[in-house]
């Protein structure tokens, strides 16, 4: 579907396949107890059936061949269906049992009150508790660095062998139990509950033990029930009212049209569907809380996406420096180089690198005090021993910082701004005590294909807002070069918060990118939260999915699998009923033929005899389960098109296809099963 | 074919102004004829002690609706069992039994107008005006009240505006008030309609006395009728309401087969017209009422398709399939106005749950009969006043929860989603109708004491089938020759007339109160846009199916079984 769905597994599962089937075999048999059958009312039905059918042939009240034909085909039909949930729920078990290596055996160094260390097992760990972890150790427990920082291998969850990055006290705190430190030593707060970790939870989920029916399927659900129902009252008072006309309907008849009749096939397969909804996302290496996030992940009409990494590398880089008219261009050159000498951004060694190639070979002062970015100051800087106070940063920020201090705003620095954010660039302006010295150019480079990806989610009816600390000017450029519908420049992390509500005051549902700790109301108030797994842990709790590759364009490919989620349920829900009406055109004709010889008229496949017509339709039942559920499991073939196109097609194919498809089918299977056993 | 074309263009050319005026008189606003109706009104308003302008809850709506049924019942049922007692009974038609008259009140109370009873002879004059004919009046408008009541819900409630500013979730919906939303369109809409139609009745030669009839000599006088009392009465008021108000109960048993009801090929035209002029108004209604013509659009689009195709279908076969001229079929065939008039007739008396006839339903080709009973299965094909809207809500909550799945969305209308609580009151109703439909028919097919058939096999199978799915359509046409004026017939009818009407007018105003305190979200190019000729074909295609998965069974064995075996003849 697209590059970021199947670039990876999470863990290499290549014996799956055979494997996989064999488990699902046996388990679509386990899956036979009334304790399990009872949960799929569709499937209650065929299984009652087929007990009905096998006590009816028993007592000889129907030919003892076909009787036993029918019972065994309805068995095998309840049998497709629990196999169809059985296959899908082992997709996530040979996850879920590399997962679980990971977890067992995990021991801990402890610190008590006093700062000495005792070996425990990890289960013993609760939330609160500071553990040691050092390089070559596993991460005991899902926690937070509060001292430190390491390189940590998450493959283990992740699947990505490449080392991550985590420090305390910045937006990647978050430590995971089960992953290896590979270096350096950290100190961890405990965050999770024995057995109710991240790892834990991952494990439930994938394993499918605790799926709650998402609304949508309950729904849906009531819908097939009352469907079953209906049927059941057709079947039932058919030989009532036959009777009259002396038609007499054998129970076996009875039973075999009332299974072809009721939603066999979106019965079946429904499970399946919302299993491998969640299983796809995790595929995309998502982890989606519950199956209710995916569904609801489909109906996201604003997508609120942080500019950087999302939209653009996010590495800026400086570009040029602009010195305003009169003022000295070495001087300017200068202060920005002290200024991000010990700045560690991308954009600050950006800085360095572009002074260095205009010649500047000045040293950083011994003393220096660096001044960080916040997001409340929105500037970075040095205070000089000597006294000077450099400071780069958003236009207004600066201006403000100027201001009071004394200074004037040189009236041409609006212009120059200006400029620079007309590029699409990022202006940094640069002051040196009261003075305004000029601007640093940043330049964005927007992703490869990020505009297309909006072009469909726009024609999908889902609105794009990017939010950005740019300028408005540099923010209006970028989004116009990438193609998003709005932008919020100059954004603090309560606007985030602030934008969510707004839309969902107008009824709109939302979904949002965050890793920070500030990001968590946002990411809990958002519809759809996907946090990322770098982000801190309070990020990871408020969100209701977790990117395991922290990469927030994601969000587009999950917004996809929600929206195939439920294309998959109405398509085979409607080819479901579609194939009720070419079925009534194969059973009703042999109902009635042998006491009404006229009904031979509604016989339009010219199937061979009654027996083999109803066979053949049963036969046709049964099969389209097992031919069906790679497509519940893959999801039916989605192209982003509006609303009517999409129906148009899904009509087409699964409506018509759904009537056309069984006429064809029932005929093929009728000539193959008639010259066979020459019923 | 030119009755055809003509009956379908002049109800579009009248229906469209009808349906501007009648949602001026629904909204409620100042309008041009209140000098004239408000003094009519507030007496009433008064007496009832409610003012027009105060919203209800949908449960005070539907309680309302439910009260006023009540009384009616109460106060029918009693004159009816009295009527011989009572004034204005120059016939001197005798007390109904407790049966028949419970029957004859239900069925008129549902704006069915079932009739198990002749009523030129057993009926008084005071039963006709003041019982039959309030009910032919009221009960239309209190369908359409209903339906009005629900097209706000879907729309956020009345208070839509208001609620959105304060946030007040809390607060119920205002679905409108239940007592100006009936008397209201009876004064202003149904009766001037009605006088007028009366008019134009009498003109073609329609009765309209109080005075007894005469008694005069037959042509073919024996000596067992040397004279004939030719039952009259002021007839051409209620074929007017009858025809317009989707009632169908006339004041002959025969019905507008009765020379005396339909006398010539103008008051046919007329009669035909009037089938279908209010449901069609009804239709272009909802565009100024809801301030959204698409879906008006959408209602009468797919309304339109489905009546032309199957008014089309019944005149094909009433004319030209292989049985039409069965000589089988002859004895209840109206030759006065053939084949296109009778059947264009019946397709339109059973789409909108009319019930009316000009031919016996009894005697049409089986696949003409097919058509009459496929259109009142479906009963939104236009449907009765209000009713028809109604189901077609329930069809539309429906299609739109498939189709809005195949959009990839999580199914929504107007913004607002449907969800469990929702689905399950639409199941209730999608299982209602063939429970009770089949059931009753295999109950009753099975006990062949209780039938009191004229006929034998499939077409038996067709009479029953037919009589209990006109009873819960509301329709109440018959196919006659079924001996139904029975304690099991009665009774049975009656229970299903109410289940046919009171769950499909009160679970849709439901539904659309549930949806209205949903969060609406705004529509864009992924929500699925029901405005279009893909959804409404989508529409149509899960109508017919439905229907069809549900009955196709009986109706093999009935009307479809009926034609094969006279065509193998």
């Amino acid at each position: 579907m697209n590059d970021t769905l199947h670039r990876k597994h999470p863990v290499p599962v290549p014996h799956l396949e055979a494997h996989g089937l064999r488990t699902a075999l046996i388990d679509a048999v386990l899956k036979l107890a009334p304790r399990h059958i009872i949960k799929n009312p569709v499937m209650v039905v065929v299984w009652i059936g087929t007990v009905i059918t096998a006590v009816a042939t028993l007592a000889g009240w129907a030919q003892p061949g076909f009787g036993w034909a029918v019972t065994a085909i309805l068995l095998v039909t309840v049998l497709f269906g629990n196999f169809a949930e059985a296959l899908a729920e082992s997709r996530g078990r040979g996850q879920a049992a590399s997962l679980r290596r990971a977890r067992k055996d995990l021991t801990a160094r402890r610190l008590d009150g006093s700062g000495n260390e005792n070996t425990v097992a990890a289960a013993e760990l609760r939330p609160g508790d500071l553990v040691v972890v050092e390089e070559g150790q596993l991460v005991p427990a899902d926690g937070e660095i509060v001292e430190g920082l390491a390189t940590v291998n998450e493959a283990a969850v992740t699947g990505e062998s490449a080392p991550v990055l985590r420090e305390a006290g910045t937006d990647r705190s978050g430590v995971i139990g089960g992953t290896k430190v590979l270096s350096d030593r950290i100190v961890v707060r405990v965050s999770a509950e024995p057995g109710n970790s991240f790892l834990d939870r991952m494990i439930a989920l994938v394993e499918g033990s605790n799926r709650q029916k998402t609304p949508n399927e309950i729904a849906l659900g009531i819908l097939l029930g009352v469907m079953t129902l209906t049927f059941l009252v057709v079947v039932v008072t058919l030989p009532f009212i036959g009777g009259f006309v002396g038609v007499e309907i054998n129970v076996v008849l009875l039973v075999a049209l009332l299974v072809c009749l009721i939603p066999t096939t979106i019965g079946g397969l429904l499970p399946a569907i919302g299993i491998a909804g969640m299983n796809r996302a995790l595929q995309a290496n998502v982890l989606a809380k519950s199956g209710k996030a995916v569904e609801v992940a489909g109906d996201v009409d604003v997508l609120l996406l942080d500019k950087t990494g999302t939209i653009t590398h996010g590495d800026r880089q400086a570009t040029a420096f602009h010195v305003l008219a009169g003022g000295d261009a070495a001087q300017l050159r200068q202060a920005a180089l002290l200024a991000s000498l010990a700045d560690p951004t991308p954009e600050g060694k950006s800085i360095v690198k572009l002074a260095r190639t205009k010649n500047e070979r000045l040293d950083g002062h011994d003393g220096a005090h660096f001044v960080p970015f916040s997001a409340h100051s929105r500037m970075s800087g040095v205070d000089l021993p000597d006294g000077r106070v450099i400071r780069k940063g958003a236009m207004d920020a600066i201006a403000r910082h100027v201001q009071v201090q004394g200074g004037v705003i040189p009236a041409e620095l609006e212009a120059r701004v200006a400029d620079v954010a007309r590029k699409g660039a990022t202006p940094l302006v640069v002051s040196e005590g009261r003075h305004v010295l000029g601007v640093i150019e940043l330049s964005d480079v927007i992703k490869h294909g990020i505009k297309e990806r909006f072009a469909r989610l726009r024609a999908m009816g889902v609105k794009t807002v990017m939010i950005t600390g740019d300028n408005p000017l540099t923010a209006a450029n970028i989004a116009a070069e990438a193609g998003v519908d709005d932008y919020i420049a100059e954004a603090r992390p309560e606007d985030k918060l602030a934008r969510i509500r707004a839309e969902q005051a107008g009824g709109r549902l939302v979904a949002m990118v965050g890793d920070g700790t500030n990001d968590a109301p946002a990411l809990a108030q958002a519809d759809v939260g996907l946090a990322m797994n770098s982000g801190t842990q309070a990020a990871k709790e408020a969100g209701n999915m977790v990117d395991l590759d922290s990469d927030p364009a994601k969000l587009l490919a999950v917004v996809e699998i929600g929206k195939q989620q439920l294309i998959t349920r109405g398509a085979l829900t409607t080819f479901s009923l579609a194939n009720d009406v070419s079925k009534y055109f194969a059973i009703l004709p042999a109902l009635f033929a042998a006491a009404i010889p006229q009904m031979a008229a509604l016989n339009v496949m010219n199937l061979a005899s009654p027996a083999s017509a109803v066979l053949a339709a049963l036969i046709f039942n049964a099969a389209i389960i097992p031919l069906l559920i790679p497509l519940a499991l893959r999801g039916v073939r989605f192209k982003p098109s509006s609303a009517t196109q999409l129906l148009r097609n899904n009509m087409l194919v699964y409506g018509v296809g759904g009537v056309a498809l069984p006429f064809i089918a029932i005929k093929a299977i009728d000539v193959a099963i008639s010259a066979l056993f020459s019923l | 074919m030119s009755e055809f074309l003509l009956v379908f263009a002049l109800a579009v050319g009248l229906g469209w102004p009808l349906g501007r005026y009648l949602a001026a008189v629904m909204r409620g606003a100042p309008m041009r004829g209140d000098g004239l109706f408000l003094p009519l009104e507030r007496p009433l308003y008064a007496l009832i002690g409610t003012k027009p302008e105060r919203g209800m809850s949908w449960r005070g709506y539907a309680g309302a609706f439910l009260l006023s049924n009540l009384v009616l019942a109460i106060v029918v049922w009693l004159m009816l069992m009295s009527q011989a007692w009572l004034p204005l009974n120059p016939n001197g038609a005798p007390n109904m039994s407790w049966d028949l008259a419970l029957h004859t009140m239900v069925s008129f109370l549902t704006n069915t107008n079932q009739q198990h009873y002749s009523g030129q002879a057993q009926l008084s004059y005071l039963s006709h005006m003041m019982g039959i004919v309030t009910l032919q009046v009221i009960t239309p408008m209190m369908g359409l009240a209903l339906a009005v009541a629900t097209l706000r819900g879907l729309f956020g409630g009345r208070d839509a505006q208001a609620r959105q500013a304060d946030g007040q979730d809390r607060m119920p919906v205002d679905v409108g008030n239940y007592w100006a939303d009936v008397i209201r369109p009876a004064l202003r809409f149904m009766l001037p309609l009605c006088l007028l139609w009366s008019v134009l009745l009498t003109s073609q030669g329609v009765p309209a006395t109080l005075a007894g009839g005469p008694t005069v000599a037959p042509v073919d006088a024996t000596v067992e009728m040397k004279e004939q009392k030719i039952p009259l009465g002021p007839v051409s008021p209620m074929v007017a309401i009858k025809q317009l108000g989707t009632n169908g109960g006339g004041w002959y048993g025969p019905n507008s087969a009765v020379p005396l009801e339909n006398p010539t090929p103008l008051s046919n035209l007329l009669e035909t017209l009037a089938l279908i002029l209010v449901p069609v108004s009804v239709a272009f209604m909802v565009g100024p009422l809801t301030g959204r013509r698409r879906f008006a659009a959408l209602v009468f689009g797919t309304m339109l398709t489905m009546s032309v195709a199957s008014a089309g279908f019944a005149v094909w076969s009433e004319a030209n399939s292989s049985t039409s001229r069965d000589i089988a079929l002859m004895e209840g065939k109206e030759v006065r106005f053939g084949a296109e008039p009778s059947a264009l007739w019946a397709a339109l008396t059973t789409q909108t749950s009319n019930g009316s006839v000009n031919a016996m339903h009894d005697s049409l080709a089986p696949l003409t009969g097919l058509v009459a009973i496929g259109d009142m299965l479906i009963n939104a094909i236009w449907g009765g006043i209000g009713c028809g809207l109604q189901q077609f809500v329930v069809y539309l909550l429906l299609g739109v929860f498939l189709a809005g799945l195949m959009t990839g969305r999580t199914p929504e209308l107007f913004g607002r989603k449907i969800e469990a609580p929702e689905v399950k009151l639409l199941a209730v109703l999608v299982l209602l109708q063939p429970l009770i439909l089949l059931g009753l028919t295999a109950i009753t097919l099975s006990a062949p004491g209780l039938t009191g058939n004229s006929n034998p096999g499939f077409h038996a199978i067709s009479q029953v089938f037919y009589e209990y799915t006109s009873a819960f359509a509301n329709n109440g046409s018959g196919f006659e020759g079924l001996g139904d004026a029975t304690v099991w017939w009665n009774v049975s009818c009656a229970v299903v007339l109410a289940l046919g009407r009171y769950p499909a007018l009160v679970i849709p105003l439901a539904i659309a109160a549930m949806l209205a305190r949903k969060r609406q979200a705004p529509e864009s190019t992924g929500s699925l846009q029901i405005e279009t000729p893909t959804f409404a074909l989508t529409l149509i295609a899960v109508i017919v199916t439905l229907t069809l998965l549900q009955f196709m069974p009986v109706l093999v064995l009935g009307p479809v079984a009926d034609h094969l075996a006279l065509a193998a003849r």
